[in-house]
């Protein structure tokens, strides 16, 4: 039962990574008692468990995750909201409404017009119907503010760090608020654009950097760095 | 002495209008001086186009292909759904420059078979029944051509398409082998194409070992077919290293530079 690439290393659609009693993880696949990479990106293993961390993606909803989209047009029962995945996802009028909905008499575009963005969570999902939203908990609802940053969806984890460690540390040294959605959206909300920028700073060395160690140590020290030569000038 | 001026005149003409008499000399060696199982020099790139999903650009000989990819997304019109797997929507186009005399830049009968045949040809690499009810589209746009194309647009969709994220069995590659002067060449270029006796194009998966595209033009025998087959596996086989290095080129820019 040979493993064919180490730890962190890069392979292609079609290369063959392990031969026998493994699982096929993320972006990877089965045929005939072989595992093969289906995507780009980075071999891990974890136990028996084969699977890649590709470099570029799409998002897949999964009930539960918090997702960032917006609103691509009203129907009478509710929204329609782009989430970045393969399929629109439905924002019930029900839900966002207090009891007494009536499609006839509720001006759904004076809560939420097309074109706005809104913070939400994937109530269910299970390709062939289209994921549904919720906003009915603290925190999720319309975006007034901020800043939007786009990675790809497979980078989250990183942008988050181990134990929340990375997003923690960015908040902390530049002042902002971050709300990651899991389809690869980014709110950034600081006192000023300046904090903003420095955020975004960090992101973009992320993303560009997503495969290397030791990182959240690096984006640290960038960003201290920036903070005195703002502060000198 | 007139008689004969006239004929080197003619001889001259017959030149300038591209039709040699000799596709292969005597020491086998063809009009862009490539021996018979020689490649034309093949240039990849990818994630050329920011606005596109994925993106891949391709030059082989005089050949120059752009490729870019969109989704899985909600399909349009709704009707072309399909309830349990994704549907490939591909577009072969030649831009009207693309030719010697200008081409129509309406989709002519030729496009649209090439479309389909390319659609074919990839459709086997993706995991379509993974996004049902949606729509992967696939635009290869032919900007020079120089024989080969179909082959060389399968080769540029199946790079775009791994750079847009999309899981694939395996990355498909393209190549053709045919016959001039009665020799077996591999890589035919558009005279040997229009002037030579067969052409055999094959879309092949290398580490599946499995063929997604088998056409032939022209006649060979059973004995020829199967040598032709080889080759092109072949040549499929060069330019599959060729696309696994342009694929990884990208990240390994970054690395390098970190390193620095």
């Amino acid at each position: 039962m040979p493993v064919y690439y180490e730890k962190k290393q890069l392979v292609a659609p079609g290369d063959l990574l392990a031969e026998g009693d493994y699982v096929p993880g993320d972006s990877t696949y089965k045929e005939n008692g072989k595992i093969y990479a289906s995507r780009l990106g980075l071999v891990d293993y974890d136990g028996k468990r084969v699977h890649i961390v590709a470099l570029k993606a799409f998002y897949i909803p999964a009930p539960g995750d918090l997702v960032i989209g917006k609103v691509v047009e009203t129907t009478p029962g509710g929204w329609i909201i782009d989430i970045k995945a393969p399929h629109f996802a439905r924002l019930r009028a029900s839900d966002v409404v207090e009891r007494s909905f009536k499609p006839e008499t509720t001006d759904l575009p004076s809560i939420f017009d097309v074109g706005d963005l809104i913070i939400a969570k994937v109530v269910a999902y299970d390709r062939t119907r289209d994921p549904l939203l919720t906003i009915r908990e603290p925190g999720l609802g319309k975006i007034m503010r901020g800043l939007l940053f786009e990675v790809t969806p497979t980078k989250i984890p990183r942008v988050i760090g181990r134990q929340g460690s990375m997003v923690s540390m960015i908040k902390r040294e530049t002042g902002c608020q971050l709300t990651i959605g899991q389809n690869g959206l980014i709110l950034i909300s600081g006192r000023s654009s300046k904090d903003e920028r420095l955020a975004v700073m960090a992101l973009r060395k992320i993303e560009a950097e997503s495969h290397t160690s030791g990182l959240t140590d690096q984006v640290n020290e960038m960003i201290k760095k920036e903070r005195e030569a703002n502060e000198s000038k | 002495m007139k008689a004969s001026k006239k004929k080197t005149k003619k001889d001259k003409e017959k030149k300038a209008n591209k039709k040699p008499e000799k596709l292969i000399d005597k020491k086998g060696i063809r009009l862009d001086g490539r021996k018979l199982d020689e490649l034309r020099p093949v240039k990849l790139e990818v994630g050329v186009l920011p606005n596109a999903d994925g993106s891949a650009y391709l030059e082989q000989g005089k050949n120059k292909i752009l490729v870019g990819v969109y989704g899985p997304k909600e399909a349009h019109p709704r009707h072309i759904a399909k309830q349990d797997r994704a549907v490939i929507q591909c577009r072969y186009h030649m831009a009207p420059f693309s030719v010697d005399e200008r081409k129509s830049p309406a989709p002519s009968r030729r496009d649209v078979e090439l479309s389909k045949v390319i659609r074919e040809a990839i459709e086997p690499a993706i995991f379509l029944e993974y996004y049902p009810r949606t729509a992967i589209q696939v635009y290869i746009e032919i900007l020079q051509a120089d024989g080969g194309t179909r082959c060389a647009g399968i080769t540029t969709a199946s790079l775009a398409l791994a750079d847009a994220g999309i899981p694939m069995r395996d990355l498909v590659v393209a190549c053709a082998a045919g016959k001039a002067d009665g020799k077996l060449i591999v890589d035919l270029m558009d005279t040997e194409d229009k002037i030579g006796e067969a052409d055999v194009p094959v879309a092949f998966m290398p580490n599946l070992n499995a063929i997604t595209l088998l056409q032939m033009d022209g006649t060979l025998s059973i004995d020829e077919f199967e040598k032709t087959i080889g080759m092109a596996l072949d040549g499929c086989k060069q330019i599959y290293a060729l696309q696994k290095e342009a694929l990884k080129s990208k990240y390994i820019a970054v690395k390098e530079a970190e390193e620095e």
